[in-house]
C-alpha cells in the first residue's frame, strides 16, 4: 500500500514537472519568434509611449467640440491661462455663469486678490479679461425676457 | 455569540466609563455610538447629497444647487427639492461628539461652550417651518449680468426646522445692554484652504436674534440635517437672505457693533441704500445691508410649457411668502396683467412659514398664454412685473413668476 501512494506521488511530480517545462517551452517559443518579428521591441515601447501622451490628453486637456472638456470653457486665446490661473480655489462653472464688462472683470480680479488669496497675475491679466470678454459676452435682456426653452408637453386633467 | 467589534468597543468603553465615574451612563449607549463620517467621495452630486436628479448644479466648487419651480410644489420641502448654496467646502468631517458651540463676543456677560447634548437637554425643544431663500436667488434675470452664481428661481425652500431658540441660549450666556448684532462662526473650508479665513461669517441685528422662530436647529423635517443643509448644528432665522442662517456653526460672538466678519461687508448681501440707475458703480459705504426678503411666490403647478384643451378648467397651485411679513393677498392674470383674479390664499402654518395658493384658471380661446402670480403683503407692497430696481450683485429680484400654457 505505501509503495503505491509514494509511487502515485512520484507520478504526480514527474507530471507536474512535464507541464512545467512545456510551458517555459511555450513561453521560449513565443519569445523567439517576437524577437524574429521585433527584435528591437518596438512594438511594445512605442505603445507605452502612446499611452502615456494619450491618457494626459483625455484626461486632462481634452477639447472637444471647442470645448475644453475638464472645465467647461470655451477653447479659444488665452484658455490655458485661464484654465491655470481661474480654476484653482473656485470651478469653471462661477466663471463660465458671469457675463462682464472688462471693467467689471478686472474690479472682481481685484477683490479675489484683496479677499480671496488669489496671487498677482501681472500680463496674464490682460490675456484673462480679454478671453472672458470675447468669449462670454453680455447680451442684453432688458428688463424681463420672454419665457425660453418651454418643454410643451399634454396635461392630463 | 457573536459581538459585533464596534459593539464591543462601545460595551468595553462604556463599562470601564461606569468604573471610572461610578454609576451607569443613562443613554451611554446613544452618546458612544459612532457617527459615520460622511467623507464626500461619491462623484455623483445627485447621490452624494441626495437631491433629485431634475435639480440644476450651478457650481461645483463651491457646491450651489436648484430647484425648479415644479419641484418645489410640496407644502413642506423635502431634503431632494433643497437648494444648496455654499460660499466656502462643506466641512468632509464633522465630529458630532465633540462638537461644541461657544457663546462669546463684546456684549457676553459669561462666555459659554455647549456640547450638543447640553443644548438638547438644557433648552426647549421648537419646530417651526420656516422660508429660507437666497439673497441673490432669480439674480439671473439682471440687465446688465449681476456677478455671482446665477440663480434663477430655485433658490428657496421651506422645511421644518427643530432646535433651541438663540435667544434661550443667548439669555443663558447673559446680554450685555451693549448687544447690538450676532455673529456666527461655522467649520466650513475657505475655497483658498487658508485656515486663517472664513468663507462666511454673518448674522442679525439682536432683535432678530431675539425672535422666537430664530433657531438653533438639529432638525430638519424632524431628521437630523443633512450635511450639506449644516449638520449637525444651523442658526435659521426664517425670512431673511438664507446667508444669515448660518450652517455648522461652532460659535456665535454677541457683537457691540454690526457683525464685521466675510461677506458682512463691501457689496456681499447688501444693496445701495438709495435707489440707482441699471449698471451704476456704487461705492461700499452707499450699500446697506439687507434684512427682510421682499415678498415673492411661486406657481409650483403645473409645470410651464402644459398644453391643455379649450374647454379644460387649469387648476393651478403654488407657495407665497413676505420675509418677516405675511402674504394678504394673491393673484394671478393671463393676460399680461391687464386683468387680475383674487386667489385663494392659506394662513402660514406659522409666522415666517410659506402660504399655500391655488386657482382654478378658464380660458376664453385657443392660443399662447402665460399665466402670471403677484403677491402682495401685509403693508401692501406687491411683487412688480418687470424687474425692481437693479443692483450690483443682483439681489432680491422678487419680479413675478409665470408660466407657459398652451390652449388648444
Amino acid at each position: 500500500m505505501s509503495t503505491d501512494k509514494e509511487f502515485q506521488k512520484k507520478l504526480r511530480k514527474a507530471e507536474k514537472l512535464a507541464y512545467f517545462a512545456g510551458f517555459l517551452f511555450l513561453i521560449a517559443g513565443v519569445g523567439v519568434v517576437f524577437l524574429l518579428i521585433d527584435p528591437n521591441f518596438i512594438r511594445f515601447q512605442s505603445k507605452q509611449k502612446n499611452s502615456i501622451t494619450t491618457s494626459v490628453e483625455l484626461d486632462e486637456d481634452r477639447i472637444e467640440n471647442g470645448i475644453h472638456i475638464r472645465t467647461g470653457l470655451i477653447d479659444a486665446k488665452g484658455l490655458m491661462t485661464v484654465v491655470t490661473n481661474c480654476t484653482n480655489c473656485h470651478s469653471a462653472k462661477l466663471v463660465t455663469q458671469n457675463r462682464m464688462s472688462a471693467e467689471r472683470w478686472n474690479a472682481t480680479i481685484k477683490w479675489m486678490q484683496e479677499t480671496q488669496n488669489l496671487w498677482e497675475l501681472g500680463s496674464n491679466q490682460k490675456i484673462i479679461v480679454e478671453y472672458l470678454v470675447a468669449n462670454y459676452p453680455q447680451k442684453e435682456k432688458g428688463r424681463r425676457e420672454h419665457l425660453i426653452n418651454i418643454n410643451w408637453y399634454e396635461l392630463e386633467n | 455569540m457573536r459581538m459585533d467589534r464596534r459593539k464591543f468597543i462601545t460595551k468595553t468603553t462604556l463599562s470601564s466609563l461606569a468604573t471610572l465615574i461610578g454609576t451607569e451612563i443613562v443613554f451611554g449607549t446613544n452618546m458612544l455610538h459612532d457617527y459615520q463620517p460622511v467623507a464626500l467621495q461619491d462623484p455623483d452630486p445627485f447621490k452624494l447629497f441626495k437631491k433629485d436628479s431634475e435639480m440644476v448644479i450651478l457650481n461645483d466648487k463651491p457646491w450651489n444647487i436648484e430647484a425648479k419651480a415644479h419641484l418645489l410644489d410640496d407644502k413642506i420641502t423635502p431634503n431632494k427639492y433643497m437648494f444648496i448654496r455654499n460660499n466656502g467646502l462643506i466641512p468632509e468631517t464633522i465630529d458630532v461628539k465633540n462638537w461644541t458651540l461657544v457663546i462669546d463676543g463684546e456684549s457676553v456677560v459669561h462666555q459659554k461652550k455647549y456640547t450638543l447634548s447640553d443644548l438638547k437637554s438644557t433648552f426647549k425643544h421648537h419646530t417651526y417651518q420656516l422660508t429660507l431663500e437666497c439673497g441673490g436667488n432669480g439674480r439671473s434675470e439682471f440687465n446688465p449680468p449681476a456677478k455671482g452664481n446665477q440663480w434663477t428661481i430655485g433658490a428657496v425652500s421651506c422645511a421644518t426646522w427643530t432646535g433651541v431658540r438663540l435667544r434661550d441660549v443667548l439669555e443663558d450666556a447673559g446680554i450685555k445692554d451693549s448687544a447690538v448684532y450676532i455673529g456666527y462662526h461655522s467649520a466650513d473650508t475657505h475655497l483658498s484652504r487658508d485656515p486663517k479665513k472664513e468663507p462666511i461669517s454673518r448674522g442679525a441685528p439682536m432683535i432678530k436674534a431675539l425672535q422666537d422662530e430664530t433657531l438653533l436647529a438639529f432638525k430638519m423635517n424632524g431628521k437630523d440635517i443633512p450635511l450639506a443643509h449644516g449638520y449637525p448644528l444651523r442658526l435659521v432665522a426664517g425670512g431673511w437672505p438664507a446667508s444669515v442662517s448660518g450652517k455648522w456653526v461652532e460659535r456665535i460672538s454677541i457683537r457691540n457693533k454690526v457683525h464685521d466678519g466675510a461677506k458682512m461687508s463691501g457689496t456681499a448681501y447688501r444693496v445701495p441704500c438709495n435707489s440707482i440707475a441699471p449698471g451704476t458703480i456704487v461705492s461700499d459705504k452707499e450699500m446697506c445691508i439687507i434684512e427682510s426678503m421682499p415678498v415673492k411666490s411661486l406657481i409650483t403647478f403645473p409645470k410651464s410649457g402644459a398644453i391643455i384643451h379649450t374647454k379644460d378648467t387649469l387648476k393651478i397651485r403654488g407657495h407665497a411668502w413676505a420675509g418677516e411679513l405675511e402674504v394678504s393677498k394673491m393673484e394671478t392674470s393671463i393676460d399680461f396683467g391687464a386683468a387680475w383674479q383674487k386667489c385663494s390664499l392659506e394662513k402660514p402654518a406659522n409666522r415666517l412659514a410659506w402660504q399655500h395658493f391655488s386657482a382654478n384658471i378658464q380660458f376664453p380661446k385657443k392660443g399662447y398664454y402665460e399665466v402670471w402670480a403677484r403677491a402682495t403683503d401685509t403693508n401692501n407692497k406687491t411683487q412688480p412685473m418687470v424687474l425692481p430696481g437693479w443692483n450690483p450683485k443682483g439681489y432680491l429680484n422678487n419680479a413675478c413668476h409665470r408660466i407657459a400654457i398652451k390652449v388648444t
